[in-house]
């Protein structure tokens, strides 16, 4: 009656997606709101400046200041009476595309940061995780606003600076997750049969660790997206006159009492889209890692 | 308790030096490096520049300029505000009271109601209150700081008028009731985010704790149901939430950050914001170290706590 | 013998996911005084359910429903199961104490030993702080703790697995309950501290006259503390009688199985020095075998006798109860 100690690789990222950890997904109602949301942002955005009748850039000096649902404006009109829907979907393409850019990077480089400190243990492994518990030090918006200011950057320059500020979480995931997958047997078969570090770090290790980067990788987008918002509220970020989320509301609060539409329109476009990532991000963590239950 | 200290103490000098150079390379990113200043003034030339450069010491070798200003941060010689030649930490220690006041409120706010809504949220597991505060978390998690600071005071200050949109004080006023009526909005606003952190982490600290076998061993001796929940549930589970605390210390500093812009509150967030408008790099820089050091004792002071009141870490 | 608590036809139900699925099956044993009844069985044969019900510590319905009576006698004397829980919880602790199964995790890591005996002391009765640590300083001396003075500012993970079991004794008898549940209490130790919490329980159920109700799945440890002894399998009682008798002629094969599974001094040179397990698994609750539950595993399986229900509870002699279609041709065999 003795029980043989389950040692098998968990399922590949890819195939455990088309299987059990799918399905609990679909079961999670948040995680298909969810991505029913984020789906119908993105496509408004994509299509939606094709099928209004105002470009963003049109300006229309009797029309300044019109309320949601005046004539053909759907949400209304800024303060150089240019149209206010035809903005938020220009600038959602940018946000978007911020947010996810900044992602892809900051997983990549936390991934590489986490899998050499996880992987080769010792003195690099200290160093690493040092370097990233320094920058954890530092609150994020202080340094980005930093570094913004530093560089005096375009939408790429902050996409890059909004990954530089936001990889260390991942990297801390990681690395505790391939700690702990490095001891299992299928690791040390590899090793033993001679497989090289690269070999065992992005063949073996990785993709057993896919679950829960996955997941961090979701949260980041929600967490690059309000950034971008936040910096270029502040003035820092995307400069006009590319819109963004996050510049539309730089004017918002002056104009706050005579039109709200400004401020509300493009902040509850803010609040959707990272809604709708945070419950995405919480489906995939109850379908690929069973064992967090933090926010 | 003493090689405990000792260690968590070589832990935060290491993360120190870390931090120093972190933020030595930022200053070297700066446009123009340490001189940026005098660049930006009008009619310098190249030659003066250099000339500059030199009594700086900027032409010495890196490292050597990095023990320069990394003695000078220790020794308290942080440097000169470019906009009024104070110095740096005068100049913080300034807008640092408006700063501690606002976090210490809203800390207040969240640990209080975070806690609330993660026990009850445990102990009714599933609950419909419990799916409610779940999702409610979560969309709150997603609500932009700023924004919400803007719709507070359209709300409450614009159109119901009940509370001051914006400032720590009514000037000629200053009461201790007049600071307390420009506090709500500001620290309930950067609550938000850390009600729905504390509350969904207090929520798991307390699973983890309700299913362990001491629990069962407090009923088992006939204590009331509100003994077992606050000596044994609570009190044990608060112990992982003071190292989360420590943890979420720059999510705080980054929230009070864009509160105080959004209400104009005159603390280090927005002296931040000032400076960087102006250019004034020696404060930009200054602010940036002091709250990463903050962070650095917060978590320390956290770690010490934790060993204060959990027996098991002081021995280890 | 005086009676101390007689429990009758217990069943325990739990929800999971709209089914009830019943884990206890009309339970029905009396304590006595100054004796030790022990409930053997693998685990999953609903033994340490049925001390939990007796405690009135499983999740509250409709998570589980517990049915059936279980009569405290003396002076507090109530039916455990029919009382409200405000009620029992003022019994808990006081006239019915439990002791489990793992001392390492069964006390609070950031109370002090004594902090956790005086809650128990003060929760009950009305004694002075003074007064409950001198009691409580007492215990640890009582239960054979060292320095008991010093000991009661020490915390959990300062003490020995052993020395923590001590304690949890110790918190247990503080009011001196009529009746003590062991759950296992000496799984978790080495054999030489198995020992000797096995003789301190007996030495204090000597001296305070105390009812034990004593849960294993180690026949060896039966042999060493049981008067009486319940063999469970599945939720129901398969064997019952005075140890003794049950040790030397075991008439269900599953008893047997058991008794095989240890090295008993009273199988010792009869050949069977060989240690056997029983092969197979405990069945699921939710989808019990029809007629006898162990006839799956049962080497002396008759398919049409013993997959057939119900099959009855006999008795074999005057104290001794079998559930088992075919003990009689089984006991002929053996003789």
């Amino acid at each position: 009656m003795t029980a043989i100690p389950d040692t098998r690789p968990k399922m590949r990222g890819a195939r455990f997606l088309q299987s059990r950890g799918m399905r609990r997904f679909f079961r999670h109602k948040l995680a298909v709101l969810g991505l029913a949301m984020i789906t119908l942002i993105a496509v408004a955005c994509i299509v939606g400046p094709w099928l209004l009748p105002h470009d963003m850039l049109d300006i229309d000096i009797r029309g300044r200041f019109s309320p949601p649902l005046t004539d053909t404006y759907l949400f209304g009109t800024d303060e150089m009476g240019r149209d206010l829907a035809a903005r938020l979907f220009m600038a959602g393409r940018v946000s978007l595309m911020v947010g996810v850019a900044a992602m892809v990077l900051s997983t990549v480089v936390g991934t590489v940061i986490g899998l050499l400190a996880g992987h080769f243990g010792g003195a690099l492994s200290t160093a690493l995780m040092r370097f990233t518990d320094a920058f954890l030090c530092f609150p994020q918006i202080f340094l980005l606003l930093a570094l913004a200011a530093f560089l005096e950057p375009d939408a790429m320059m902050i996409t890059i600076i909004i990954a530089l500020t936001s990889w260390m979480e991942i990297a801390r995931i990681v690395a505790a997750e391939i700690r702990s997958l490095r001891e299992r047997d299928f690791v040390t078969a590899a090793r033993v049969s001679g497989a090289s570090h690269a070999w065992i770090m992005f063949r073996e290790l990785l993709p057993n660790a896919a679950g829960p980067i996955i997941v961090a990788a979701t949260l980041t987008v929600a967490r690059a997206i309000l950034i971008e918002a936040y910096v270029s509220f502040l003035g820092y970020g995307i400069q006009p006159p590319l819109p963004s989320w996050g510049n539309m509301l730089n004017n918002a609060q002056q104009y706050l009492d005579s039109a709200p539409w400004l401020a509300i329109v493009p902040g509850v476009a803010i609040t959707l889209a990272v809604t709708s990532f945070n419950f995405i991000g919480d489906g995939l963590r109850d379908a690929l890692d069973a064992r967090s239950d933090m926010p | 308790m003493a090689t405990f200290l000792l260690r968590r103490l070589g832990h935060s000098l290491l993360l120190l030096v870390l931090v120093s150079i972190i933020g030595f390379a930022l200053l070297n990113l700066a446009p123009g490096g340490p001189l940026s200043q005098f660049a930006l003034s009008p009619g310098m030339t190249q030659a003066d520049l250099d000339r500059i450069a030199e009594q700086m010491g900027l032409n010495r070798p890196l490292p050597v300029q990095y023990l320069d200003w990394a003695g000078g941060l220790f020794f308290g010689d942080w440097g000169a505000s470019f906009r009024d030649g104070r110095s740096v930490l005068s100049v913080i220690s300034g807008h640092l009271f408006a700063t501690l006041l606002l976090m210490a409120a809203s800390t207040i706010i969240s640990v209080g109601l975070g806690t609330l809504v993660g026990v009850l949220g445990a102990t009714r597991r599933y609950s419909l209150f419990d799916q409610l505060a779940t999702v409610g978390a979560m969309v709150a998690l997603s609500i932009p700081t700023f924004w919400f600071g803007l719709v507070a005071i359209y709300v409450f200050a614009l159109e119901l008028g009940w509370l001051p949109a914006g400032n720590m004080y009514t000037i000629g006023d200053q009461s201790l009731g007049d600071y307390a009526i420009h506090l709500i909005l500001p620290s309930v606003v950067l609550a938000l985010v850390n009600v729905a952190i504390w509350s969904r982490y207090m929520r798991s600290a307390m699973l983890d704790v309700i299913g362990q076998d001491f629990v069962r061993t407090a009923r088992a001796k006939g204590l009331r149901s509100q003994r077992v929940l606050w000596r044994h549930i609570i009190r044990n589970a608060l112990i992982p939430m003071i190292t989360l605390a420590g943890l979420q210390l720059p999510t705080l500093l980054s929230g009070a950050l864009v509160t105080e812009t959004v209400f104009t509150w005159p603390g280090m967030g927005r002296l931040f914001l000032d400076s960087l408008n102006y250019n004034d790099y020696p404060v930009v820089m200054g602010i940036l170290m002091f709250t990463a050091i903050l962070v650095l004792l917060g978590n320390l002071a956290a770690d010490i706590l934790v060993a204060a009141v959990d027996p098991r870490v002081r021995l280890e | 013998m005086t009676e101390r608590l007689r429990v009758q036809d217990l069943s325990v139900h739990f929800r999971s996911e709209r089914r009830e699925v019943q884990v206890v099956h009309d339970l029905s044993f009396t304590l006595e005084a100054g004796r030790t009844l022990a409930l053997v069985g693998e685990s999953g044969s609903g033994k340490s359910v049925t001390s939990l019900a007796l405690m009135g510590l499983l999740p509250p319905p409709p998570q589980s429903r517990t049915t059936g009576s279980a009569l405290l006698e003396g002076r507090d004397g109530a039916d455990l199961l029919g009382i409200p829980e405000s009620r029992r919880r003022r019994l808990r602790g006081d006239r019915i104490a439990m002791i489990f199964q793992e001392p390492l995790t069964s006390l609070n890591p950031v109370h002090s030993v004594g902090a956790q005996l005086v809650e128990a002391i003060r929760s009950h009765r009305s004694v002075s702080r003074r007064a409950a640590w001198d009691r409580a300083e007492e215990l640890l001396d009582e239960v054979g703790i060292p320095e008991p003075a010093a000991r009661l500012a020490s915390f959990p993970h300062e003490l020995s697995g052993g020395m923590r079991q001590r304690v949890m004794i110790a918190i247990a008898l503080a009011l001196e309950p009529d009746v003590l549940i062991a759950d296992e209490p000496t799984t978790a130790l080495d054999v030489t501290v198995q020992a000797q919490i096995l003789d301190l329980l007996r030495r204090v159920q000597e001296r305070t006259g105390m009812a034990m109700l004593f849960i294993t799945h180690d026949f060896g440890v039966v042999a060493d503390i049981a008067h009486r002894t319940v063999v469970m399998y599945a939720g129901r009682m398969v064997e019952a009688g005075p140890t003794e008798d049950i040790l030397r002629r075991p008439l269900m094969p599953y008893t047997s199985g058991l008794m095989a599974s240890v090295p008993l001094l009273e199988t010792a040179g009869t050949g069977r020095s060989e240690l056997a397990t029983i092969d197979g698994f405990v069945p699921d609750p939710a989808a019990p075998p029809a007629g006898c539950a162990f006839h799956p595993r049962c080497a002396h399986n008759r398919p049409g006798r013993c997959d057939v229900p119900p099959i009855a509870v006999e008795a074999p002699a005057p104290d001794r109860s079998i559930r088992c279609a075919r003990w009689r041709e089984l006991a002929e065999e053996v003789r």
